[in-house]
């Protein structure tokens, strides 16, 4: 192997026997300096920047995943309290209903007994008006009565007095009156 | 076996070079003329112009791209992204964990960068040589790799480390006469000279076979002038896109086993068993 290495150098333009193998002052030199100068923009500038984009993408993540799951906790909470009200609103509703039946039921039995009492009421100053207007008619009749037998009975005294034939006719016309009168009242009525 | 590759290739080199007019591959390429800085350590070539070049489009990634970054990515940043999050995903989180990935991962990026960088420019046009194919930067980036694992095992493990190391526990005493060197040799000599050498070797291999294909293809269209055996040529061309494909897919593998064996040697570092 040394002597492949030998011959490499003689073909080479290297000023030593190991040929492409022994590095140059310079060629280590400026490997050295554009290492250097590659190392600290890397280091410095670089991987700074990407790391610094890393960590804010992680974060931008971490804070997206956060968000979201606190989206979803709100939604579910909001969902929980808007079925809560939906179940107390049903509740609410049929309580309503139910009072709503029982009002009716209380108005319409208010309604009857009330229109019960009226009638009754009704009913009972019908029954006084007609006692009331009996009695009075009883007692006009009485001092009808009174009136006519008075006029019956002085006119039978006072025929009696000239003839006796004047006496009945008087008695009859008296009777046909009575008649007439009575006749006259029953149309009337 | 990539010596044996070159060897070969250089031998070819010597044959083609008598047969005249047919350009072929030699090491030379990995060292061309100094055009600036003569004589100084700061030499200045066309591979590290390229080097630079491509130190100058990674920044230009790094500090334009990262600078409007999306918590929602939007098609241009994930595309900025995503090198980065394989790194970190890919190599450090998953061979570290999180918390030494993390520590880890300005190393690990870097090095990654800089490799898949480098090696891409053996199959841009103009470029056509990728900047890890001379010996200096791969041995660099072995080293720091080198350091780092045993700075992070001493700074872990102070004291254990280097006795575990070389003292696996629950082996035999007598056996450490074999384990321990053969333990030394293996963490501390073999692995940063493996890195340097699979880097290089992978990329210096990888421009040669490239240069030859199209310099054959070439040669058998035009410079032997166009006859029966340029049919040739379309062989060599074919197998030229092809290696070029290949080449894309090496440039990529060879950044992700670096960083790869970068954090597995941290990680076993790091291991609780020291």
């Amino acid at each position: 192997m040394g002597g492949l290495i030998l011959m490499a150098a003689e073909q080479s333009g290297g000023n030593t026997s190991l040929g492409p193998l022994f590095p140059e002052l310079y060629d280590v030199v400026w490997s050295l300096v554009i290492f250097i100068v590659i190392a600290i923009v890397v280091t410095k500038v670089g991987l700074p920047r990407i790391n610094a984009m890393l960590d804010a993408r992680t974060a931008a993540i971490q804070g997206n995943i956060d968000k979201a799951q606190a989206a979803q906790r709100e939604a579910d909470e909001a969902l929980e309290r808007y079925n809560a009200q939906l179940a107390e609103a049903r509740v609410e509703a049929g309580r309503i209903r139910e009072q709503a039946r029982e009002d009716a039921k209380r108005i319409v039995a208010e309604a009857q007994q009330q229109a019960g009492a009226e009638r009754d009421r009704i009913i009972a100053s019908g029954n006084a008006q007609v006692e009331a207007s009996r009695s009075k008619a009883q007692a006009e009749l009485r001092s009808e009565v009174g009136v006519l037998a008075l006029g019956l009975a002085s006119g039978v005294i006072g025929e009696h007095l000239g003839d006796d034939r004047n006496a009945t006719a008087y008695v009859d016309r008296f009777l046909a009156d009575l008649d007439a009168e009575r006749a006259a009242a029953g149309t009337r009525q | 076996m990539e010596i044996a590759l070159l060897h070969a290739l250089t031998q070819l080199t010597t044959a083609a070079e008598d047969g005249g007019g047919f350009h072929a591959p030699t090491i030379g390429e990995f060292f061309p003329p100094i055009v600036l800085f003569a004589g100084t350590p700061f030499e200045m070539n066309r591979i590290m112009i390229i080097r630079f070049l491509v130190m100058l489009v990674l920044l230009l990634f790094v500090v334009v791209g990262t600078r409007s970054l999306k918590v929602v990515p939007t098609r241009g940043s994930s595309l900025i992204e995503f090198p980065f999050n394989f790194v970190r995903n890919n190599i450090a989180y998953e061979i570290l964990g999180e918390k030494d990935g993390r520590r880890f991962l300005p190393l690990i990026t870097t090095i990654f960068f800089v490799v898949i960088g480098m090696n891409i420019t053996s199959v841009i046009p103009f470029l056509n040589i990728a900047g890890t194919s001379v010996i200096g930067l791969p041995l660099v980036l072995a080293v720091i790799s080198w350091g780092a694992f045993i700075y992070a095992g001493l700074k872990k493990h102070p004291g254990a480390f280097i006795k575990n190391s070389l003292f696996p526990p629950g082996v035999p005493k007598v056996l450490y006469l074999i384990v321990t060197p053969i333990e030394f040799f293996s963490t501390f000599i073999l692995r940063p000279v493996t890195l340097t050498l699979r880097l290089t070797m992978n990329m210096l291999v990888g421009h040669l076979l490239l240069v030859l294909f199209f310099s054959a293809t070439w040669f058998f269209f035009f410079q032997q002038g166009p006859n029966l055996f340029s049919v040739f040529g379309v062989g060599t061309l074919v197998f030229g896109f092809a290696f070029t494909l290949f080449e894309l897919f090496v440039a990529a593998l060879q950044a992700y086993i670096f960083a790869l064996l970068t954090a597995v040697y941290l990680q076993l570092s790091l291991a609780d068993e020291h």
